[in-house]
């Protein structure tokens, strides 16, 4: 059962990160845009950080910082007149009221808690990925578009929201897509956030089982177990690249671009 | 201890050379330094191995995703969409169990039993995953450069009477490395980002011998400060990926020694995040 449930958790994860990171990239761009140089400086570090390291080194030491960070601050409002420092030698010691989650909390919260975490992660190192991608695709939007605007007088705020934005999606599809396609193969990664997910439950149920603690013994099944998720995870990327290349189609439409030109062709 | 003790100590503990115990207690920077970087000798080893051996079977895909035969285009093209559409990190998983299984297999009263005892350590099983997964992606690449010949270089071969195998070796071939290189060179970087999966997966580190980041999450998890061990690992990273880049760069430049200057492809960086 949990097996099924695990499933559902990396789904989740999918669902909830892709429009995450997607809002993380999007703030990301347009602080990378800005005029307000300290602004500018925030958004071009932010996409510059997460290159030329491996991205497993950043799902190990965000999910650490994180939690740190928040204890650390909850750790300085809750407790104001704790005397003793919070690095004591190698030990990360805060007062109880701040530990994250309260450690008289049930098990659920703690699961939910490390899963938000995770979420938190994924969507931090993804949107700096998705910062990228739209900061190109902003770019690539024909500048007479913009020129246009402000011939017709529209202010820099309406000539982005009402013009830009509009158009840069299908400039930013091939790099949101194949996003989504590396977003689906680093879920596994779940597994080393210490998160219960179909790793786990692969390498749990296929492992070797005697008669004496279960009702059906078998031999070693790990093997097969993780064929089915090379399965799982090839189809999923088939279908998404399915119905991807059908969204490509759907956002050419009326599009300045040579894919809406040959589609204007084809009806008129 | 001073610094200099450490790293006689410790720069070769990732092959099993030097002190056995990893130090327990009040870690310096010398420490961690001196350890991460002997862990990178096994992502150098894992990366340099599945690179060169990769390149040759990258090419052969290549030329048979290329090709009419619908007998050798359909396993090229599968098996670059099996290695290339799942993560590394499930491929590292069911070789490690398949290594194990093969193991204790019998067939036909022919026992196998300890016969890929080396495949299940980490210095052999990993190093044919990374190896397949290689040339998967450099196939691709190849794959791309081989379409993007341009056709004067073929008909040009064709009119001095080239065919076959010599059209290949002396046209084909050195213009397709050309032209593949930036991407080949991207594809070399996110190789050795991807050793670092190597000791996450099934292979065991034996005896603590593991690879940077093995040390770099020993030292995290012992201290509960991530922020020393990993900017040193990232600092390490950012080296190699320097290097790689230079001595990608002169190979370039040797292959592209007879074209004009503003003609060359140029490499950029262009990340593959993850495999």
């Amino acid at each position: 059962m949990s097996l099924y449930g695990s499933v559902g958790t990396v789904l989740l994860l999918l669902a909830i990160t892709a429009p995450v990171s997607l809002l993380f990239g999007f703030f990301g761009a347009m602080a990378a845009r800005s005029g307000f140089a300290p602004l500018r400086w925030l958004g071009k570090g932010y996409t510059a950080i997460v290159r030329g390291v491996p991205d497993i080194v950043f799902f190990l030491f965000f999910v650490i910082a994180i939690d740190q960070a928040l204890e650390w601050t909850r750790h300085k409002i809750k407790c104001p007149d704790w005397s003793e420092p919070i690095r004591q030698g190698s030990d990360f010691v805060v007062c109880d009221a701040a530990k994250l989650p309260l450690s008289t909390s049930p098990e659920w919260v703690h699961e939910t808690y490390s899963f938000l975490i995770a979420v938190l992660t994924f969507a931090i190192v993804f949107g700096a990925f998705a910062a990228n991608v739209l900061y190109g695709a902003m770019r690539a939007v024909p500048r007479a578009q913009i020129e246009t605007a402000e011939a017709y007088g529209m202010t820099n705020r309406q000539s982005f929201w009402r013009i830009l934005v509009p158009q840069m999606w299908i400039y930013a599809l091939p790099g949101l897509s194949n996003l989504w396609m590396i977003l689906i193969k680093a879920t596994p990664l779940l597994f080393i956030l210490g998160i219960e997910d179909i790793v786990y439950w692969a390498r749990e149920l296929g492992g070797t089982k005697t008669a004496r603690f279960t009702d059906y013994p078998h031999g070693d099944w790990r093997m097969w177990y993780f064929l089915g998720l090379l399965a799982f995870y090839l189809a999923f990327t088939k279908v998404s690249e399915v119905v991807l290349e059908r969204i490509t189609q759907r956002l050419s439409h009326g599009q300045a671009t040579a894919a809406g030109e040959a589609q204007r062709k084809a009806t008129s | 201890m001073t610094c200099l003790e450490t790293i006689q100590a410790y720069a070769l503990r990732s092959i099993g050379i030097g002190e056995r115990l990893l130090p327990r207690s009040d870690y310096t920077l010398c420490d961690q330094f001196t350890l991460i970087g002997s862990g990178m000798l096994w992502n150098i080893y894992f990366g340099v191995f599945a690179l060169l051996s990769g390149f040759f079977l990258a090419v052969a895909v290549a030329v048979a995703k290329d090709s009419r035969n619908p007998w050798l285009r359909r396993p090229a093209e599968w098996f670059i969409f099996v290695f290339r559409g799942s993560p590394l990190f499930i491929q590292f998983f069911l070789a490690y169990f398949l290594f194990l299984q093969l193991n204790n297999l019998e067939i036909f009263g022919v026992s196998f039993e300890g016969k890929f005892k080396w495949f299940t350590s980490a210095w052999l099983g990993a190093l044919v995953v990374l190896f397949l997964n290689t040339a998967a992606y450099s196939g691709e690449i190849f794959y791309g450069a081989l379409r993007s010949i341009p056709k004067g270089d073929i008909e040009a071969a064709d009119a001095y009477g080239l065919s076959g195998w010599p059209k290949f070796r002396k046209v084909v071939f050195p213009t397709m490395l050309r032209l593949a290189w930036p991407g080949y060179t991207n594809e070399a970087i996110f190789l050795f980002h991807a050793t670092a999966l190597v000791f996450f997966s099934g292979f065991p580190a034996w005896q603590q011998r593991g690879d940077a980041l093995y040390y770099a999450k020993y030292f995290a998890d012992k201290t509960f400060n991530p922020f020393i061990p990993y900017p040193i690992l990232a600092f390490y990273y950012i080296l190699l990926t320097l290097v790689i880049i230079w001595i990608y760069g002169a190979i370039g430049r040797r292959l592209n020694r007879h074209v004009p200057q503003e003609k060359r492809r140029k490499f950029r960086f262009r990340p593959q995040y993850i495999r």
